[in-house]
């Protein structure tokens, strides 16, 4: 406790050092794939993405950003029974941050395919079992954890399909796919907006509520997310009435014009893309920052006080710079490679990951972005909507997880123990 | 860099299919100019017509090399592997067929007898019309793609390979009239030249044949 009194301050500078790092780290690799959809498909240029990128991003991290931010903070670990020894907890969860930290430098530098998310809750699974000892890990909670990220792919995968061949049914497969296309747009569109507040109504947005007492119910919610959703269509509208059909261009690919239109709901799509990814990928760099400032500020591991909003905004500015210095290099490179997903398609890939991971997210389960991204595109292929998919990345996402699991946990042990002698 | 989502995408192979389909197309489309100057009996410039059927040829091979290689057998598509690589093959023996044509002619020195020289003329056309065509057909399929090969799409390459067949059934039957008409003057000019004259005849019908085969081709690659 005198410890914790001892080193407070210098604790939460380091774990805000630590966890503004891991944002940024968050921000150069992983925003990438999620924005890069939407570069390659070329719905929007670099300039373009990096923009929406960092407003939805931030948008997402700080208003929906909370949930999993909790479960990286206290549902992992049982802080209830180590409430003797708290200072083990600060210890621990700066090592987590430290080692995801350090391992994400290594393996981008190396050229492995990584994940943040499973960086981090290796590190904190690692910490907890051999620093404090297995029955203070909760297992059903990281069971619940391994299994979504099996299952987040898959859902991301069926929607994404669905999505595609609706898209098939309703407008591509019709004497005339341009009038249809913009008759039926406006529906995916009101469907982004809806999801999206629905989310942050409903989950996000509860540690600003509790503050100033607000309550809403669920079909207020469903009101309020109903009257965005609408919003987002009369926006959307707009610029899609301002897509003309370029005969011309039609000679080459009868889709073209078509294609344009897609182009103009992809923004949206993007921007949930971004909003989702923000709101689950924040936690891993601040949620272990949060389960540190929680401990030395109240001098118990228990309270369970809401994670304070500046912590959020602290990985959310994290994120942003990381996006802004390296992040729009790795965006450019993606953007290029996946040129091949065409707007009608990489929506339905963007609005199936971006619904997954925001459903996670209110749920509070860390699951990878980028997994689930991969596979709501196989899901697009399955319903022979892309040239031409290489499986041998399902192998390489396998690989992640086996490395970067261990790896984390490793390291995380290996810090943990470094703190432990040098604070005592 | 490797990245999940940069690996997972794979080179398409419909944009190198095409560009080798119309590679092909031209390189039989220069058989009507080759036989203006044989007929003519400027084989100097029939020589240069045959040094870029073959420049022509060559450039479709490297397409259809590079694109071997790249479809490897993880790649996962909406059509099949095997039915794509056959199809590549099937255009590639269109080049390969102009190239024997134009070489066997032009090594021969071959006159073509005056009283079967238009037939000659038009059946060449039209086997290069029946190119054409099936290029019209290859050319739909990034529309087929859009599509997920489904629905009206497809609908309308059948059509299209109708159309293809029509053609070539026109070649057929130009084939038979020339045959016909060289059989009543064979026997005016040296055996051997004939012999050799009804070979050529023989694959100018092949070339249309081939060009046929891409559309059925086509239709066991979108019938599923």
């Amino acid at each position: 406790m005198t410890l914790l009194a001892e080193y407070g301050q210098i604790l939460i500078i380091l774990a805000c050092v630590f966890g503004f790092f891991m944002a940024w780290g968050v921000g150069a690799n992983d925003v990438s794939n999620a924005m890069g959809t939407s570069v390659g498909s070329k719905a929007l240029t670099l300039r373009q993405a990096i923009l929406v990128a960092m407003v939805f991003e931030f948008l997402g991290a700080y208003l929906a950003g909370g949930e999993v931010t909790g479960t990286i903070r206290s549902g992992i670990v049982d802080a209830s029974a180590m409430a003797d020894v708290p200072h083990l907890m600060v210890y621990g969860m700066l090592s987590a941050l430290l080692a995801s930290g350090v391992w994400l430098l290594i393996a981008t530098s190396m050229g492995w395919p990584v994940s943040t998310t499973h960086s981090i809750v290796g590190a904190v699974v690692g910490f907890a079992v051999v620093g404090l000892g297995p029955e203070f890990v909760k297992w059903g909670k990281v069971t619940q954890i391994a299994m979504s990220w099996v299952i987040s792919p898959l859902i991301a995968g069926v929607i994404a399909f669905s999505l595609f061949r609706s898209v098939q049914y309703l407008i591509l497969d019709t004497e005339d796919p341009f009038a249809r296309a913009k008759r039926y747009i406006p529906l995916y569109m009101f469907a982004v907006g809806f999801l999206m507040s629905m989310v942050t109504l409903e989950k996000g947005l509860k540690h600003v509520f509790d503050e100033s007492h607000i309550e809403l119910s669920f079909l207020e919610s469903c009101f309020y997310a109903s009257l965005v959703g609408l919003a987002v269509v009369a926006v959307g509208t707009y610029f899609l009435s301002r897509v003309e059909r370029n005969l011309e261009r039609e000679k080459a690919n009868r889709f073209y014009s078509v294609e344009k239109v897609f182009a103009v709901l992809m923004v949206f799509t993007a921007c949930s893309m971004a909003f989702a990814h923000g709101s689950n990928d924040v936690a891993n760099a601040v949620g272990p920052l949060a389960a540190i400032v929680g401990v030395v500020k109240s001098g118990n591991v228990t309270a369970t006080t809401a994670v304070p909003s500046w912590i959020l905004l602290l990985g959310a500015v994290g994120i942003v710079v990381g996006l802004a210095t390296y992040g729009y290099k790795v965006m450019a490179t993606i953007g290029h490679k996946i040129t091949e997903l065409t707007p009608s398609r990489g929506f339905a890939a963007e609005l199936g990951a971006a619904s997954t991971v925001v459903l996670a997210s209110a749920t509070g389960l860390p699951i990878s972005t980028t997994h689930t991204l991969v596979g709501a595109v196989l899901g697009v292929g399955l319903a022979r909507g892309i040239a031409a998919l290489n499986l041998r990345v399902i192998g390489s996402i396998f690989a992640s997880w086996l490395v970067t699991l261990p790896a984390g946990a490793g390291l995380a042990i290996l810090f943990f123990f470094f703190f432990k002698g040098l604070f005592g | 860099m490797s990245n999940p989502l940069s690996m997972l995408f794979g080179k398409s192979p419909i944009k190198p299919l095409q560009e080798h389909m119309i590679l092909v197309t031209d390189c039989a489309a220069e058989l009507a100019d080759f036989l203006g100057n044989a007929i003519a009996d400027d084989w100097d410039a029939a020589s240069a017509r045959y040094e870029s059927i073959c420049t022509l040829e060559n450039r479709a091979d490297d397409i259809k090399r590079e694109l071997r290689l790249h479809m490897p057998k993880g790649l996962f598509m909406p059509v099949s592997r095997s039915d794509l690589l056959e199809l590549l093959t099937v255009q590639d023996n269109i080049a390969n067929r102009a190239r024997d044509i134009a070489g066997l002619m032009l090594g021969r020195r071959m006159a073509i007898p005056g009283p079967v020289q238009e037939d000659m003329r038009q059946l060449v056309a039209a086997a290069i019309a029946v190119t054409r065509q099936a290029l019209k057909i290859i050319n739909e399929l990034d529309e087929l793609l859009e599509a997920g090969f489904a629905g009206r799409e497809v609908d309308l390459v059948e059509g299209l390979i109708r159309e293809l067949d029509e053609e070539e059934r026109k070649a057929d039957k130009l084939e038979r009239t020339l045959r016909h008409n060289l059989f009543a003057v064979e026997k005016d000019y040296h055996p051997l030249d004939m012999m050799f004259l009804y070979d050529i005849i023989e694959k100018v019908g092949g070339l249309a044949n081939r060009a046929r085969r891409v559309g059925g081709r086509l239709q066991t690659l979108v019938a599923r």
